[in-house]
């Protein structure tokens, strides 16, 4: 068989986290009635006027930044002309030659090391609303019209389905650490429109390619791209030709079906949109969003691993999100045992943020408190089981670990004397189980370290218990 | 006591402050003179008397509580394309029948707060789209002048309610002449503001780049007076420009001695008529005994003035009007099959031919493999319009022209012939594509008896300088 080369590239829109709409006034908010938050303006009455979203050009100009682009002093808004019952105006507010972000790339991991997916564009457009059926009709919900929504394009960059979820996962983390999406999959925040082609090895111009539309999941992409590309392979293979056309993913067939073809294909009669004066960002602006901007996620798990001598793994999991990688980083900043601390981060925080269903933000344990118990703990002065009580006492109520230990009297008992004199009792006490253990039962052992425990209240060290109950009983 | 019919703003207001005539005894005279003229002239579309006399009386009831407001009481007829909250809005077409505004547009909420009162809704052609106001889904308006010719247009009925004493004062909307060519055609005064010095939002778009709302009054000082209402930035219209509005009527007066006014060579051409020529010249000299220094201006791409302003304007209006589709309000056709059919049935039956013929040239120019051809080539000469103008005002304060090549012409002598219809716009069209401000002043007559109009041309946001003009031009031929 023929080797092929895949070639993919993609189209990401993005809902932006502005509290208002991008040309009115009306709320953003997901899930309200049908039809509940509009107006005039994003219901495409007659005589309304566009005004601009300042919040949706900062946060769309904060992206490229974050991928490198090269932000144009001079942007406009044009008119995409076509019918649809779901667009108020039949025409959406878009940009067409002058985007907010030309440029930049976002690196992802393929085999052997780094690859940087190019970006072509970022800009800035307007949602469209939702066809739906209605009891007794079918009809139009038009609260998500006029949301903002940021299309960022790639080159043909990709070389494959799995580069293409890659640089999805990628994007997406990079999109919530400069905070400008909430990048919820299920509420409809990230949509993909796909290209993609494949062509015989050798040969220098790029195949036919298809567009896979209105993708909602990220698994959804990487499933259609396996199959397009497969599908594309044979249709090579068995001497055919690839029509040029987009196609709809099918996620319950797991196939794509053709939607319509290149002579079908909308002429959108773009011209600059009159309502909206031209977008004119001064270099003082651009720069001073620059210097506000977070790491990228993959600077900050290479700094984590070098800076907190921490392993790749735990890098890659405390950077999953923003606030976790920040929390753990103050809370490392003040602890000698940063691999402590982000064990800690990693069980014992994130089993009750998602037994709790909570985010970081949320809890009542300062990173200051965190380093406390990670000392106490490291130290002995309360044993492990005592640590993870004094977590969750932190988590729910805050508070300060070393004040409780004292106030509580939880402290572990490490003083060789009191563990001696407790020691001795437990196996004056135990006649029976000291003779078991003699005869190299080692059920017995634990008992008896299960009795010094109980005679203690839990706060004896059970690994010195352990050791001092070793020593008398040979001696004796 | 002065009829109803010949009041201007200024006249009522000083009545109702003197308590000679009330608000409500204004609307209801009006009102009677509408039901008597108004079944031959068809200047209104709709006109809610009710809804009109409850504003008058309450005008009238703040008046006495000694509140004070530009147009307290004043009557205010409006062009049937601006929003007014709770009324129809139809732009004359059936495609918005049944749709009632939600809002009012700016300058609607701006004359409300200086205590005008919303008489009745004017006829017009069909999304401004005529320059006679034959397209019109409501009939055809009748020139006050002689009934058997056109009131001009778009705002044929604004014109005629005010030349035909059946309003005060009119608002209309200016895209390439229609408020300065209907006060030409109806004799009386007609202001198109520079692009962005009123706020367009409420006013239903027709080509967005070129549209302004303007008023048509009885006098220039009306004209002064409702600007100033009327001007200003608006965070609702982003192309509303941020600058001070100034009180125009304190800058009327002052003459013209010493002032230079442009005459444009390209707007005496052969083969216009000759009385509106003569009329034009014959207040040219009037300018120039009242002192003003007269000088020779030159604007040479106005040749492609027509061609460019049909280019911009149908490429902008075929975006504009594809929201009228049926879907969320307005006229829709129940029959349809499915949506494609319905959005084809309900724009079919719903848009007048002019209308659809400005949507087909629009779509056509926007078009793949077209658009550098047409659209791109029109801006280009567009801004080498504006650069004549410029080029021009360098020179002098003002512009003198005739407003439209010849006086009003015969109902349906234009219908079947739609490029000589559009060839009246040559000298208004220029004014909406540089982005300045135009006033059109009644100039005499033609043989026929017919107004003609002197169209006066000033920089952007220099309305003072044209209004000074048509002001000094106007006191000394009264």
């Amino acid at each position: 068989m023929t080797k092929y080369l895949v070639t993919i590239g993609l189209e990401t829109h993005v809902q932006l986290r502005t509290k208002s709409k991008m040309f009115c006034g009306c709320n953003t908010r997901y899930g309200a009635d049908p039809n509940t938050q509009v107006c005039p303006v994003c219901l495409g009455y007659p005589g309304v006027l566009p005004v601009m979203n300042k919040e949706a050009i900062s946060l769309t100009v904060l992206t490229g930044l974050m991928i490198g682009a090269r932000i144009p002093s001079y942007s406009k808004f044009d008119r995409k002309s076509y019918f649809y019952p779901d667009m108020p105006k039949n025409y959406q507010i878009s940009q067409y030659d002058k985007p907010l972000c030309e440029g930049g790339s976002v690196a992802i991991d393929v085999e052997g090391g780094e690859k940087q997916v190019g970006i072509t564009r970022i800009h800035l457009e307007e949602d469209v609303g939702k066809n739906m059926d209605f009891s007794n009709c079918s009809g139009v919900d038009f609260n998500r019209a006029g949301v903002p929504l940021m299309e960022i394009v790639t080159d043909p960059a990709m070389a494959s389905a799995e580069e293409a979820y890659a640089y999805l996962q990628e994007l997406k983390l990079i999109l919530q650490y400069v905070g400008v999406s909430d990048c919820n999959l299920e509420e409809g925040n990230i949509r993909c429109d796909v290209n993609c082609s494949v062509r015989p090895e050798g040969q220098k111009e790029l195949g036919t390619k298809t567009e896979l539309k209105n993708l909602n999941t990220f698994k959804g992409v990487f499933n259609a791209l396996k199959y397009e590309i497969a599908r594309q392979m044979d249709i090579l293979e068995s001497g055919g030709e690839i029509q040029m056309e987009t196609r709809r993913w099918d996620a319950d067939a797991e196939v794509t079906i053709s939607m319509r073809s290149k002579e079908e294909a909308h002429d959108y009669r773009y011209f600059t949109e009159p309502d909206l004066m031209p977008v004119v960002l001064d270099p003082e602006t651009v720069a001073e969003w620059k210097s506000r901007l977070p790491e990228l996620p993959r600077k900050l798990r290479r700094r984590f691993e070098a800076q907190y001598n921490i392993p790749a793994y735990d890098a890659e999991v405390l950077t999953m999100d923003k606030a976790v990688a920040d929390y753990f980083e103050l809370a490392a900043k003040l602890s000698s045992n940063p691999k402590s601390v982000s064990n800690w981060v990693m069980t014992e925080m994130m089993r009750m943020l998602s037994e709790n269903g909570l985010r970081i933000a949320d809890v009542l344990i300062t990173p200051q408190a965190l380093a406390d118990l990670v000392k106490l703990a490291d130290s002995k002065v309360v044993n492990s089981n005592t640590a993870k009580e004094i977590f969750e006492v932190l988590f729910r109520n805050g508070g300060d670990p070393v004040k409780i230990v004292s106030e509580k009297g939880l402290g572990q008992i490490s003083d060789i004397e009191t563990l001696d004199g407790l020691v001795g009792q437990v196996i004056a006490d135990n006649d029976k189980s000291v003779q078991d253990y003699r005869k190299g039962k080692t059920a017995a052992a634990k008992f008896l370290i299960g009795q010094v425990m109980r005679l203690s209240k839990g706060k004896a060290n059970p690994q010195l218990v352990a050791e001092l109950l070793e020593k008398k009983m040979k001696v004796e | 006591m002065k009829m109803v019919e010949k009041l201007t703003v200024r006249e009522a207001v000083g009545l109702m402050d003197r308590g000679e005539r009330s608000s409500a005894e204004l609307v209801t005279e009006l009102a009677g003179v509408i039901r008597e003229c108004d079944k031959k002239l068809n200047a209104y579309i709709s006109m809610d008397e009710e809804y009109a006399l409850k504003q008058a009386r309450q005008a009238d009831a703040a008046r006495a509580r000694g509140e004070k407001g530009k147009l307290l009481g004043v009557p205010v007829a409006v062009k049937d394309i601006l929003n007014v909250r709770g009324q129809p809005c139809t732009c004359a077409s059936r495609i918005l029948e049944g749709y009632v505004a939600p809002y009012d547009a700016t300058v609607i909420a701006l004359l409300r707060k200086e205590g005008a009162v919303f008489l009745g809704r004017t006829n017009m052609d069909e999304f401004a789209m005529g320059c006679s106001t034959e397209n019109s889904a409501f009939g055809i308006t009748r020139n006050p002048c002689n009934t058997d010719y056109v009131p001009g247009g778009s705002s044929g009925g604004s014109a005629a309610a005010v030349a035909g004493g059946e309003a005060l004062i009119a608002l209309g909307s200016d895209t390439g002449g229609s408020v300065r060519q209907p006060a030409s055609f109806c004799g009386c005064v007609g202001l198109k503001p520079s692009y962005g010095r009123v706020s367009r939002y409420g006013l239903v778009a027709f080509a967005s780049s070129l549209d302004q709302v303007g008023p048509l009054t009885r006098d220039v000082y009306d004209a002064a007076l409702i600007l100033g209402v009327m001007a200003g930035h608006d965070e609702k219209d982003s192309t509303s420009v941020n600058l001070p509005v100034p009180d125009y009527t304190q800058m009327l007066a002052g003459g013209l001695k010493g002032m230079k006014l442009g005459l444009p060579r390209e707007y005496f051409v052969d083969g216009m008529d000759e009385d509106v020529r003569n009329a034009v010249l014959k207040a040219v000299d009037r300018c120039r005994e009242l002192g003003a220094d007269i000088i020779d201006v030159s604007l040479p791409h106005t040749e492609y003035a027509i061609a460019t302003y049909y280019i911009i304007a149908a490429a902008e209006a075929s975006a504009n009007l594809a929201r009228f589709d049926g879907v969320r309000y307005g006229f829709r056709n129940r029959d349809a099959e499915d949506v494609l059919d319905m959005y084809g049935k309900t724009r079919e039956q719903g848009f007048g031919p002019e209308v659809k013929r400005r949507i087909i040239l629009g779509t056509y120019v926007l078009s793949g493999g077209y658009y550098d051809a047409y659209y791109q080539y029109g801006q280009k000469t567009r801004t080498l319009i504006r650069k004549d103008f410029e080029e021009a005002f360098s020179k002098c304060s003002a512009i003198l022209t005739p407003t439209a090549p010849s006086a009003a012409f015969r109902i349906g002598e234009k219908v079947s012939d739609p490029l000589r219809m559009y060839l009246g716009d040559v000298f208004t069209a220029t004014a909406n594509l540089a982005g300045i401000c135009g006033i059109s002043v009644p100039c005499g007559f033609t043989a026929d008896n017919l107004p003609v109009g002197l169209q006066i041309l000033g920089p952007a946001f220099k309305e003072e300088n044209i209004l000074r003009v048509a002001y000094s031009y106007e006191q000394s031929v009264k």
